[in-house]
This record gives structure tokens, sequence and C-alpha cells, in this order.
């Protein structure tokens, strides 16, 4: 048993100095105001002030000038391209973003980590690069053209070659939100379905798609962006031939390089205004999945 | 302790979607990367290390790695700033400014680059007006430098900002009335929560300034041994049939890549075991 | 229905969470798994349910194997620690949920739906979503939806675990009535002996993944059968004691002892609740406080040449007239029990 008398006493000592007043003030404004103004400064250096160049850049060229450059044949195949690569973008990494997700974070098989490591490597490689392998592996003289040869398949520098390196750029992003989601979500819901008698696939429909269906929902748009702004990986791969296998910006690159600058300008201004958009919803679904998460951990510690 | 592996409890249907997944990743990652590395190595090692210790190769792998290394330290400031101002100070339109710091995530690399030319470039009244102080900003090293911080401005402050958000303030009250001062208080309570997210959130810009390409080839001119950086050499090698070359500066990156991932991976685990603390 | 488990082991790495676990369960019985948390009640109880499959052994519904059936066949109805309600469906639909899997028809899912909720007391909530709930109501819900689709057996994880001790004690009494009501073989795992025992008709009382004893709440409380088991329900001294003929020696102290070794050392566990202490000089002890408790007075003591010793009175006891800090103290034991030495040196609760 402790005796009071045995603690030592408490008594102001020497080496502890009394707080000056201002030490529990909030920072002072002037503080505030300097690192406020570093932060915009910066923004406006980096992002903010070239953002702005653009559109002054197009609104003395007149935005119905710049976009009025796009209503012509090449443009508009570029533009069907991506629309297309866009759609396809959206279908597969749907679909493999929230099988995948299940897959790499509810089973347990060998091999597991390497799978998952992959997935991620599209982030951490050169879009160059990934057209390159490609090409290495499908193009003129690569270790499988033989084989696509014999059975009369052309994928480098046609469609489908923009649509390989697209799918690989864009892999990570579904399935790394669903599985961040699915982990945090537990198993739980899952296991509950279960002993109420459900099926695997009913449990997948009715439990765990409607739980993660923001997050790939925000996993397949950051896909979709990323496929309209890949340019390295198709350029390799599509080889950018005009009316065929060009895309909205291999067009604005090649426009650049031609010196046609207003279509460059107005193929950019589009881009910019369509993935501003997308931001837009990824912001708004953002906001809903931090909602939901609290809804769902938040009261749970409240009783009647 | 928790099982994992029930919800789809692998029945047949469940193994048939694994393997379909299985498959897809690996013939969609791990095959293509497989035969890049082959070709950089079919012709031995020496032929491997004469393409990638040629001058112009060199001079681009060393460009895009101290540019990179610029940047990834640059974005560990500023991202961490714009993150706590974010975070901490009222700002004017500040909504407006956190969705703007996204805007790279979803904007087109390569329209970044126009952009950048457009208020930069030597025909454009900055432009003109840095020429005349003997800055170059575009067809330059600076604008490498720009483009990449452009590319990467959202890594740090997105890796910094969720973590800031679960420090109890509680714990900064606790250090403030100890008597800290505000620099103190963010030294000693803050920051030892944000640096593991800081250290992954600018390795993730290092990584991507370093494969970065669409807004390189429109900002930098591509000068060999000046401007030209790796990718864009990797391109060039392509274009001009050489693709063993390209591979073996390709593979040169993929390696350095790998390492780098692997340190955000472990420096994210370090994130998460704080999260789990919390 | 009747559970019949034989030798059930299980191991996560390791580490042994279930080691050789037998024991039966009578139809309509209500049977509490007790342990400290880490003991393996939990996976025993989702090896029941078939969540999780054991390493080896095997569990019998009705005489009839269930080792290897899929959990969503076994027709059992589980309660999760965390309710593990559907959050992006409405209390109703949550309910109705084990009967729109077996495409039950819409009319007769919403009337036992509406049944259900009206048997738990949230007739009328069928509406809500589970975050407008309490806490209280949640565990409601997630009861009803267990029952909806009529199981023969009904598994709660600690049941009470998430909620206050005041909703505990009132969806406690109600679990109780409840499962008078409906008849369901119910069993429910709980680390708090006052839950096992108040709401229970048998409890089994599990550590380090081993079945300790299994028995009537009256039957664990009167006859631990291990020190583990005596420390784990109640209050306790625990002392080593010198056994001479039936009669064990701590310090000054000399107390007939039941059950147990007669000769040699062991260990002596004394309910505080099975002491009284008289005013005495020179006596064989002296106290050092006395703790007013609500409707208990807990006294503590120190035994000479044996330490400290803590007994509990009613607030009203005669027995403690003159029982102050400081006062020399005789002591009796009305009820001992002496275990060997080994057994469950290092499994204090």
């Amino acid at each position: 048993m402790h005796k009071l008398e045995a603690l030592p006493a408490l008594r102001p000592s020497a080496s502890v100095r009394p707080l000056k007043d201002d030490k529990l003030r909030a920072p002072s404004p002037l503080t505030r105001i300097v690192l406020s103004g570093l932060v915009l400064g910066y923004l406006g250096l980096v992002l903010l002030g070239p953002l702005s160049a653009l559109l002054v850049e197009i609104a003395e060229i007149g935005f119905g000038v710049a976009l009025s450059k796009l209503v012509d044949t090449t443009a508009l195949l570029a533009l069907k391209n991506s629309i297309l690569l866009l759609l396809i973008t959206m279908v597969v990494n749907g679909v493999v973003g929230a099988l995948g997700g299940i897959v790499l974070v509810r089973h347990r098989f060998p091999g597991r980590a390497l799978v998952s490591a992959l997935c991620d490597l599209p982030l951490a490689v050169s879009p160059v690069m990934i057209g390159l392998s490609f090409l290495l592996l499908i193009g003129k003289g690569g270790v499988l053209s033989p084989l696509l040869e014999a059975i009369n398949i052309k994928l480098v520098f046609t469609f489908w070659g923009l649509v390989l390196g697209t799918l690989f750029v864009t892999l990570p992003y579904s399935i790394r939100e669903v599985s961040y989601v699915l982990e945090e979500l537990g198993t739980d819901e899952e296991e509950a379905a279960t002993t109420l008698g459900a099926s695997p696939w009913q449990t997948f429909w009715k439990v765990t798609l409607p739980n993660i269906r923001i997050a790939l929902g925000y996993g397949v748009l950051m896909a979709m962006a990323r496929s309209l702004g890949e340019f390295g990986a198709v350029l390799v791969l599509g080889g950018s031939i005009s009316g065929q296998t060009q895309t909205a910006t291999t067009f604005i690159h090649d426009s650049i390089e031609e010196r046609n600058l207003d279509a460059a300008y107005g193929m950019s201004l589009l881009l910019a205004v369509f993935s501003s958009g997308l931001l837009f919803i990824l912001e708004r679904l953002k906001k809903r999945q931090a909602k939901t998460q609290k809804r769902a951990h938040g009261p749970s510690k409240q009783t009647a | 302790m928790k099982p994992v592996g029930f919800a789809l409890l692998p029945g047949p249907g469940e193994l048939w979607v694994r393997r379909g997944i299985v498959s897809y990743i690996g013939l969609l990652v791990l095959v293509p990367f497989s035969v890049l590395v082959f070709v950089a190595f079919q012709d031995g090692l020496g032929a491997f290390w004469e393409r990638i210790t040629s001058d112009v190769a060199l001079s681009a792998v060393g460009l895009t790695l101290w540019t990179g290394l610029l940047v990834g330290v640059l974005n560990a400031f500023f991202g961490t700033l714009t993150a706590w101002v974010l975070f901490r100070y009222p700002l004017p339109l500040k909504p407006l400014v956190s969705a703007v710091v996204d805007l790279p995530l979803s904007i087109p690399t390569l329209v970044a680059g126009v952009m950048l030319s457009i208020l930069y470039g030597p025909a454009s009244l900055l432009g003109q007006k840095f020429s005349a102080l003997g800055i170059d900003i575009i067809f330059a090293k600076p604008g490498i430098i720009l483009a990449l911080l452009l590319v990467t401005l959202p890594f740090v402050v997105r890796a910094v900002e969720p973590v800031l958000e679960e420090v109890d303030p509680a714990e900064e009250e606790a250090a403030v009335v100890l008597g800290a001062s505000p620099w103190r208080a963010f030294r000693t309570v803050y920051f030892p929560a944000i640096y593991p997210a800081v250290i992954s959130g600018s390795l993730r810009s290092l990584g991507r300034a370093m494969g970065e390409f669409g807004s390189i080839v429109i900002v930098a001119g591509n000068i060999p041994q000046e401007t030209l950086t790796a990718p864009v050499y990797i391109f060039g090698e392509i274009e001009s049939g050489h693709p063993a070359t390209a591979a073996s500066v390709g593979s040169l990156l993929l390696f350095i890549a790998l390492a780098l991932h692997g340190i955000a991976r472990i420096a994210e685990k370090r994130v998460g075991g704080r999260h789990a603390q919390a | 229905m009747s559970i019949r488990v034989e030798h059930l082991r299980k191991r996560f790495g390791s580490f042994q969470a279930v080691d050789d676990v037998s024991f039966e369960v009578e139809s309509g019985s209500l049977v509490a798994l007790l342990g400290p948390s880490g003991s393996g009640k939990s996976t025993i109880l989702r090896i029941l349910a078939g969540l999780e499959s054991p390493d080896s052994g095997s569990v019998w519904f009705d005489g009839e194997e269930a080792t290897h059936v899929h959990a969503r066949s076994r027709a059992i109805g589980f309660v999760f620690q965390h309710y593990a309600l559907f959050r992006h469906l409405t209390v109703a639909e949550n309910v109705g949920f084990g009967l729109l899997v077996r495409n039950v028809d819409p009319k007769t899912r919403a009337e036992r739906t509406e049944q259900l909720l009206e048997l738990v007391g949230l007739g009328g909530l069928g509406g809500r979503y589970p975050s407008q709930l309490s806490g209280g109501q949640r565990q409601r819900v997630a009861l009803a939806r267990a029952l909806a689709p009529e199981p023969r057996l009904l598994l709660l994880d600690e049941p009470f675990g998430a909620v206050d001790a005041k909703v505990r004690e009132e969806l406690r009494q109600w679990l109780r009535r409840l499962h008078d009501e409906v008849g369901v073989t119910s069993i429910f795992v709980t680390h708090d002996q006052d839950e096992a025992f108040s709401v229970s008709d048998r409890v089994l009382i599990i550590n380090h993944g081993k079945l300790e004893q299994s028995g009537t709440p009256a039957e664990i409380l009167d006859e631990p059968r291990t020190e583990f088991v005596a420390r784990f329900v109640g209050d306790v001294n625990v002392f080593t004691a010198q056994m001479d003929k039936g009669i064990a020696k701590v310090g000054a102290l000399q107390t007939p002892a039941q059950s147990g070794p007669s000769d040699g050392q062991v260990q002596l566990v004394v309910r505080s609740y099975d002491l009284k202490f008289f005013r005495e000089d020179p006596g064989v002890a002296t106290v050092e406080r006395v703790v007013p408790l609500g409707d208990r007075v807990r006294v503590h003591a120190t035994l000479d040449g044996a330490g400290s010793l803590v007994a509990q009175f009613p607030r009203r006891s005669s027995l403690l007239r003159g029982i102050e800090a400081g006062a020399r103290i005789q002591v009796e034991v009305t009820y001992a029990r002496t275990y060997p030495l080994e057994s469950g040196r290092n499994s204090a609760p």
C-alpha cells in the first residue's frame, strides 16, 4: 500500500520557468499571413498561373474560334478514340476493381502479395516504359510477334494497342480504392449475410457491392481521368497515326509540332474542362465517402 | 486473428473469378515488364552496361534523377506547408483552393505542359522578362522542374492531410498548456505523426517525376545532354529503332522505381501503424 | 436443437486458440461460454456457426455431423459483437434479409419482419437506418435479424459488450425472457461472470482454449473445480498453505478445507464472503482499511505471517462491529477449497 507521505513533495522548482503570456496565444497573425501567402504564391506560380494563362490565351483567340478548330475530321476521330478508350476503361476497371479488390483483400492464396504489388507498379513507372514493354512483347520483332502474325492479329499501331496501353496505366486506381475500403469494412457484414443464408453471389450483390460502390465509383473516375490524359503509352503503342490511332492528347502534341496552336489550345481547353468536371464529381464522392464512414463509425459508441 | 476470405469462400465460381483476376494482372503487368528486362539483358551484362553508360544516356538518367530528387524535396516542404495551411488557417475560398490542389490528378499532363509553355514560354510576357534577366524557363531546366512540380503537386498534400486530421487536438492543447510555443507544439505533436506520410508522399512524387513524359515533351525542348530526360530519351531510342537501348535504360529506371516503391510501402506501413494506434 | 462438440482443436499460426474441447448442450437451453479475453471462447462460437473450420474434432447438431456443413446451410442465427448490421439497408430490410435470400414471398416477409420488430420492442422503427439507432436498439435489431429465418440455434458473441452498464442489465433480463418465449437453443459468449450467471442455465468456463468446468451457475460457484475457476468466478484470497490432516495452515490462521490434497503444500482459496472477522486481541490479523461499497463493505486486513486478506460483509452486518483501521481481529473461515500447487498458477484472471 502506498503511503502518501512517501511521495516526493511537489514544490515549485527554480528549474521550471514561468510561462510568458504570448506562448499561450494562437500563432501570431503575421505567421498566418506569411505562411498562407507562401502557399498561395506557390500554388499561383506552379498551378494557378499556368491555368489562367491557358484560359487567357484562349480567350484572346476566342473560345469559339479555338473550339471550332476541333470540328474537323482528324480532331473528331481523335476525340472519338479518346471517348471509346474512356468507356472501355470505365467498364473494364469497374469489373476488375470490384472483383480484384475482393480477390486481393478477402482471398488467401500463394502469390497474393506479388499480384498486389504488380497492381501498384503502373503508378511507379513511366508510361513510355509501359508502351515500350508492350512493343517488345507484341510489336514488330517482339517476342510474341510470330504467334500474332500466324493468327493474323495486329495490335500495335491499331486501336487495340491504345486499349492495352490505357488498361495498363489505369489498372491500379479502382483496385486500390476498393481494397482500401474493403479492409476498413472488415468481414462482419459479409459473415452476417452468410449466417443468414445468403450465397456468395447474394452476399456480393446485396452486401459487399453497396458498401464499396462509392469507392469503386471514385476509383473508376480516377482511371477515366487518367485514360483521358494518358499520352506516353498511347503515343508509343498507337503511333499517333492521324485519323486512326490519334487520341485527344496525341492530337495536341501533333498540333503543337505542326504549329497549329489554335487547335492544340482548343483541345487542351476541352480536356481541361472535362477533367475539371471529373474532378468536381470526385470531390463530391470523396465527401460522401467521408460522411458514410463517419456514420458507420461515429455513433456506434453511443448508447440507448 | 480475424480470418478473412469468407465472403467469397472459394467455391468453384469464386475460384474462376480469382484465376481471371490473377491472369489479367499477370498478363497486363508482369509479362510485358519481364520482356523489357529480358531484352535489356539478352546481349549480356556488358552490352547492358555499355548502353546505360553512353554519354547521352548517362546525362539523361542523371538529369531525371536530380530533378526528381529536387522535386521530391520541394514537395516535402511545400506540400506539408500547403496541407498545414489548408488544415489550420482560415483561407479565402478554401474549398476552391483545396479542390485546385487535386486538379493535377485529373488534368492531362500534356495539357499541364501546354499551360506552362503559354505562361513562361519565350513568346510570353513573363518569359521575356525572365530572359531579359538571362533566365530561360521553357526549353530549359527550370521548365522541367516547374512541370514536375505541377504534376506532383497533390502527392504530399494528400498524404499529409488525413494524418493531420487524425491527430487528437488535445495533444496539441496539452503541449501548449505545458508551455510549448506554437512551433514547438507542431514539432512535438504533429511532426512525428506526419513525417512518414511526408516521406511516402515525396517518394511518390519522386517516382512520378522520374516517369513523367507528357509535360516534359512540351516544355523541355529535349536537347541531348542538356534538357533530355530519361523517359524522353527512351522514347527517342524507340523512334529511332534502338529497342535494346530503350529497354536497357527502361530497366534501369524500373529497378530504381521498384526500390522507391518498396521504400514508400514501408513508410506507408508506418503511417498505417499510427492509424491503428489512434 | 441439441449440440455435441467432440475434441475440437483450432490453431492460428503458433497460437492454440481451442485445445481439445468437448461438451454437450441440451435442446432449448441457454448456455454461456465464459472466459477471459483471448481464451478461445469466440473461436468455439465461430466454429459452431461454420465461420471457422476446426483443425480437428467434430460438431454434431441433433445427432447429425455438421462439422463440414457450410455456414449458410446450418440454419443458425448469429449475433455479432458489433452488431454487423447492413449499414445501407433499413432496419426492416436488415431483419428481412434472411427471408429475402431464401426467396420468401414479400407479403410473408413483411409480416414476419413486423412481428419480430414488435417482439424486440422496435415496432414502427422499420424505416430507419442502423446509424439512426442507439447501441441498445441496434443490438435488438441484430437479434431480430438473427431470429427471422427461425434458426435452430442462436449464437451470440459478447452480445452486450458494446452497450453501457445500465442498458446491459436491461438487455440481459430481456434476453432471458426472450429465450423463454421463443425457446430456441442459445449459446452466448461473455467475459463477464455476472452476465453468465444471471442469464444462463449452464455455464462453460474456457481458459487457454481448454474447457475448465461446465455446470449450472450454482455448481460452479459452490464447487469450482480448478483454482482458475475459483479465482475467475469470485473475489477471492489465494494463499500457499501447508496441509496437515485436512487442516490448512497459513501464517497464524488454521482452517479445515474441503476438496484437494490432504497433505503437503497446497493453494488455499477463500472467497471474500466466506470469512468472518471478530474484534479480539491478540487475534491473528490487523485491519488496514474499511471501504464502504454501496450495499457492501470491503475490509482489507493483514494476516500475521501471510500478507493481505480481503473480506466482504453486508453494509449493516453485526460482524462489522468494532472493525476499524488498526484493530486486531480473529478470523474465521466458513468455507475454503484447496487445489494442487501447480494447477493454473499463471492463470489468474
